[in-house]
């Protein structure tokens, strides 16, 4: 009878591989079959799968299947902004001082959660240091806008000099529902340094992530909806840009579309649809978002409206 | 009118598990293009513009009729709605908007949305609304003669009424959100076709659950048997919850599947809704330009 040294190695593995479960005694507890993440898209803070159906595949530089990631149509786009237009003026609502926490609670959960986008990025190609330093830009970047969200007012406002009785001022308000056609080459940076300004504004979003990177977009997901982000706040697609573009841009209830990337054919196309109810065409075309270029004050005020209030008073 | 043999004492019992297989059936329906754009016209021209609220006024009413006159002028081929839904104390202004239209004016009547008064007024007030010039009276059943068994008074209450509408057509509002079982959402609409209404509507609106597809599927049921046994068409309004026009369609479908083409009118069925006639005409609009709507670029009623 042969013992343990003297199996060879493709026993072994034959062994191991029965029923999962080693019949030799030695070592009783067989190999677990790992749980694999279904990836599905964010609406209304819940995880629906795409109504369409249809995935595609998403594979690493190796050619092995990472994930089948869900591939969004239109209907998910017209639900989702459906969701944010509910969710719009209850979150613009919300003190600037709240949505400053919240925005700290998502860099928060961002930080607890490192280790995993780190390994995500990494598998959709990213060296490790590519990656560590793009999920730490993504956390201070959220710590930034959480700090812009009751200062960024004072800067932008004024009291106007006026030729009659009146005490006139101007503020910002958010637009309302902003879609975002996030960056292509970026997964997670280019989705937090889209969303952050809008919704520390009090704008809601639509955003369709990278299509080649979308993993972090789905995990990212999952950040939000564990840092007290009211539903419909944040909705996140996955999908082909080609297929959304038009519709990200054409929807009447939708207020802005940013557009990241510089395809000249997109970009006159998103500026036409957006005459239809003359929303703000926004496009990003400088594709380094992990510098502090890439963070501004003024990427808030580009989905704010400015209200003028004339209030009469005495002499 | 006296209480002799009626039908509705062997009303047949509901499988209720029957009824929401087949609702669920029938909603798997994909109903696109041309076919989508025929069934929201038709929609829209079911509708009956409701504004039942204590805060309601003249100004308010009249808005409502100008938008039941003029859904949304900007696309040309939009119906115009069945009918305005109010107060009898409202009749007199909406019918003065809505003359020279051929939309017709209901009043709700007979204590609603509770029914809890005498028939005496109830007869009174039905009368009131008919000489201030309503073409058709929704009234409501008395819930609670009816769960205690006493379906002669809630059948002779009805014939009451329908002598008071005189030439005025009869809507009966069952309630079904406090009927509690489809078998007695059954029985309330054999009485109300027995008695004499005109039309069988689910709800008040004012009680949840209002309007949903397996109820109405029940009354379309009664209608059609009611139907084979006497000959009498009776209309069916599905009223409160109905707000999408995807949902509107699925009755629509539900209708269709159980009485027919000839059901198919605004005579024979209407949606009683507030919010439904703007997601239609949004629909609509999005049919002919290909683009999503937003509710800001539409009147509010």
């Amino acid at each position: 009878m042969k013992n343990d040294s003297e199996m060879d190695s493709t026993e072994k593995q034959k062994t191991k591989t029965l029923n999962g479960v080693q019949s030799n005694g030695q070592d009783s507890k067989g190999k677990r079959i790992d749980v694999l993440k279904t990836y599905k898209i964010y609406i209304d803070g819940k995880f629906p799968r795409t109504e369409s159906g249809r995935y595609y595949v998403l594979k690493n530089k190796d050619g092995d299947i990472l994930a089948n990631v869900c591939q969004s149509s239109r209907k998910d786009f017209r639900d989702a902004v459906v969701a944010a237009r509910k969710a719009q003026h209850p979150w613009a609502s919300r003190s600037a001082y709240n949505k400053g926490q919240i925005l700290y609670r998502i860099a928060e959960m961002l930080e607890g959660r490192k280790a995993q986008f780190i390994s995500e990025l990494s598998d959709q190609g990213l060296s490790m240091a590519a990656a560590s330093s793009e999920v730490a830009q993504s956390i201070d970047r959220l710590v930034y806008y959480a700090g812009w969200s009751d200062k960024y007012q004072q800067v932008y406002s004024s009291v106007n000099p006026v030729e009659s009785s009146h005490f006139n001022f101007s503020v910002p308000e958010p637009t309302g529902v902003v879609s975002i056609l996030s960056p292509e080459n970026y997964g997670l940076i280019g989705l937090v340094s889209t969303i952050a300004p809008a919704i520390v504004g009090g704008n809601t979003v639509v955003a369709l992530s990278s299509s080649a990177k979308p993993l972090c977009a789905v995990t990212f997901a999952e950040v939000l909806h564990s840092s007290d982000l009211p539903a419909g706040v944040v909705n996140i697609l996955t999908g082909h840009r080609s297929e959304l573009l038009s519709h990200f841009s054409n929807h009447m209830d939708v207020n802005a579309c940013i557009y990241t990337g510089d395809n000249a054919a997109d970009i006159k196309k998103i500026q036409e649809n957006a005459s239809l109810n003359v929303k703000r065409p926004l496009i990003y075309s400088k594709d380094n978002w992990m510098d502090d270029s890439s963070q501004s004050p003024h990427r808030i005020m580009d989905l704010q409206e400015i209200k003028t209030t004339w209030h009469p008073i005495g002499q | 009118m006296k209480a002799t043999k009626h039908a509705f004492m062997d009303s047949p019992s509901i499988d209720q598990v029957g009824v929401e297989e087949r609702i669920s059936r029938l909603t798997k329906r994909s109903i696109k293009k041309e076919s989508k754009l025929t069934a929201l016209k038709m929609a829209l021209s079911m509708v009956d513009l409701t504004t039942l609220d204590a805060k309601d006024t003249p100004g308010k009413v009249r808005q409502l009729c100008i938008k039941a006159m003029h859904p949304h002028d900007a696309v040309p081929g939009i119906p115009q709605v069945a009918a305005v839904c109010v107060y009898p104390t409202m009749v007199r202004v909406a019918k003065e908007t809505l003359k020279g239209s051929k939309i017709q004016v209901a009043a709700v009547s007979t204590a609603f949305p509770s029914g809890m008064s005498t028939r005496k007024v109830k007869i009174e007030e039905t009368r009131y609304a008919v000489n201030e010039g309503a073409d058709e009276i929704d009234m409501v059943i008395s819930r609670g003669h009816f769960l205690q068994g006493e379906y002669n008074y809630v059948f002779d209450e009805i014939a009451a009424v329908k002598e008071a509408c005189g030439a005025a057509h009869l809507k009966v509002i069952l309630e079904t959100g406090e009927l509690s079982t489809l078998d007695n959402v059954r029985l309330a609409s054999d009485i109300a076709m027995q008695a004499g209404a005109d039309f069988i509507k689910t709800s008040t609106g004012k009680i949840q659950p209002a309007a949903t597809l397996p109820v109405t599927l029940v009354m379309l049921e009664a209608i059609r048997d009611f139907y084979y046994e006497t000959g009498k068409k009776i209309g069916m309004k599905p009223a409160g919850g109905i707000a999408t026009a995807k949902l509107a369609i699925q009755y629509l479908v539900v209708l269709r599947e159980t009485l027919g083409e000839d059901w198919l009118n605004p005579k024979m069925f209407r949606f009683g809704a507030s919010t439904l006639a703007n997601d239609l005409l949004m629909q609509i609009v999005k049919e002919h330009s290909g683009v999503y709507q937003s509710i800001d670029y539409f009147s509010k009623d």
